[in-house]
């Protein structure tokens, strides 16, 4: 599966949404005008590690360390475009 | 087993708080109770702080900050720290009349997350007639002054016959004002609009070409503006599941401390509704009789007792059915099997028959003297 994106850009959560734990429900939450939607726990993971400095190579990197296996790419690559369209997230022009 | 499935069982996750009936705007749809100008105590500074603590306690984390126009109390600022202090993602639903440079950066410095802000019309005659005030220039302004200091906007525009041949051009101006969403919201025909209805309410072709304009820009503008478009529900063969389930997900708070569980139930005879002055907001979701009033499905008569799709839409809309059939416990009018449904049908001919009518009827403004005029003695 290849990238829709440019790959080589790394990857920022929106200003405009937040992402957060919220203790009634025990999980992470997207917040942004007048909705919410709920995370499970992997794509918390892939979007907490959406800050502006790492790329979609970095953040299978980091999460196969995580959690000590390999072949997520094809799995996270597909949240992370759905992220992508729903501006979720976004990709930092750099320079 | 459509008979078995559940009632869906929560805690609040939205809490509307409308912080004031006071607004300088008039506009003849609005949703407040007709008999507002009757209800003057709003809750004080704490008492708020009191409600948004006690509601997040419970899961509450989406806050509306509403009214009337939620910049005319002072505290705004302390009440949105607050709920910023406590974790919500706080919405101040205003018109942006009123909403100055200075306000925003104060809101912002309080933690405030999102401005929804509305028009009447996307040209400046209709806008301020239908506002009641002159307020077109001034809100294009607090519009662009929202975007230049980073928070995501919402463009709000109530949709009825006066402007429902403007969608094109609402859909130009929200582009140009930078609002990251657009909320096309077809008029809901309680409280105000309710009283103008047969001015308000556009034809079915009306509604078509309108929609069939709203989903040409959704599809342009996907990834860059959302489009919300609340369906007319007078032209549905099938009542929304109002407030996702009675009881489920929504608590609003009236200014003066009255615990809804959707923004219209004041209106509804005999429901008792609590009021956060002298009750939890755990008791009122709870143990309070108007929160258990429409929960689970034994309230139900038929056609909607026996229906298959009760689970979906729980009967419809508690308020509809009131102000359509004066029986609360009815079928939603707008469903097809009600045996009510005339009503919608004379309603959307008592509308056409207007639009026929030689010369402009008037429309009835949202205002203190008229709110006193037309409350009877009774009325709570």
């Amino acid at each position: 599966m290849d990238p829709s994106f440019d790959s080589r850009l790394p990857l920022a959560f929106s200003p405009l949404h937040r992402l957060q734990w919220e203790e009634a429900q025990q999980k992470h939450v997207i917040l942004y005008p007048e909705g919410m939607v709920e995370l499970n726990l992997p794509a918390a993971e892939i979007l907490k590690l959406c800050d502006g400095a790492r790329t979609l190579d970095g953040i299978v990197e980091e999460l196969e360390r995580k959690f000590e296996t390999s072949g997520l790419r094809d799995d996270i690559l597909e949240l992370v475009e759905s992220a992508l369209e729903n501006g979720w997230i976004r990709t930092v022009s750099q320079g | 087993m459509a008979g078995s499935a559940p009632y869906p069982k929560g805690n609040p996750r939205w809490l509307l708080a409308e912080l004031t009936y006071a607004c300088p705007l008039q506009c003849p749809y609005c949703s407040n109770p007709i008999d507002y100008a009757s209800h003057s105590e709003e809750l004080s500074t704490e008492e708020w702080q009191r409600v948004f603590s006690e509601a997040r306690a419970m899961g509450a984390v989406q806050l509306g900050l509403s009214g009337g126009e939620p910049l005319t109390r002072r505290d705004l600022e302390e009440l949105v720290r607050h709920a910023r202090e406590l974790g919500y993602y706080s919405n101040l639903i205003s018109s942006g009349y009123g909403l100055t440079e200075a306000r925003i950066l104060k809101l912002k410095e309080a933690g405030l997350d999102h401005i929804q802000i509305s028009i009447q019309a996307p040209e400046k005659t209709l806008n301020n007639y239908l506002a009641g005030a002159d307020s077109y220039e001034q809100k294009k302004t607090a519009a662009h002054l929202i975007k230049r200091h980073g928070y995501p906007m919402v463009l709000c525009v109530v949709i009825h016959r006066r402007n429902i041949h403007l969608m094109r051009e609402i859909l130009e101006l929200a582009i140009e004002l930078g609002a990251d969403y657009v909320e096309l919201a077809n008029t809901q025909y309680y409280g105000w609009a309710h009283l103008n209805r047969a001015q308000l309410m556009p034809t079915r072709e009306q509604f078509k070409t309108a929609e069939a304009i709203a989903q040409g820009y959704k599809q342009k503008l996907k990834g860059r503006m959302k489009i919300y478009y609340v369906v007319p529900d007078y032209y549905e063969d099938r009542p929304k599941a109002c407030m996702n389930g009675w009881g489920t997900t929504f608590l609003t708070i009236a200014p003066d401390g009255l615990a809804l569980p959707c923004h219209e139930a004041r209106m509804l005879p005999g429901l008792n509704c609590p009021n956060v002055r002298e009750m939890s907001v755990r008791e009122v979701w709870e143990h309070s009789e108007a929160f258990n009033r429409f929960r689970h499905f034994e309230w139900m008569r038929e056609p909607c007792r026996s229906c298959p799709e009760k689970v979906k839409d729980y009967g419809g809309c508690r308020c509809q059915a009131y102000l359509l059939t004066g029986d609360m416990n009815a079928t939603d009018p707008v469903c097809g099997l009600s045996p009510h449904r005339g009503k919608v049908r004379e309603a959307i001919e008592e509308a056409r028959l207007a639009t026929e009518a030689t010369g402009v009827q008037p429309l009835i403004f949202r205002n203190s003297r008229n709110s006193r005029a037309l409350s009877t003695p009774e009325s709570h």
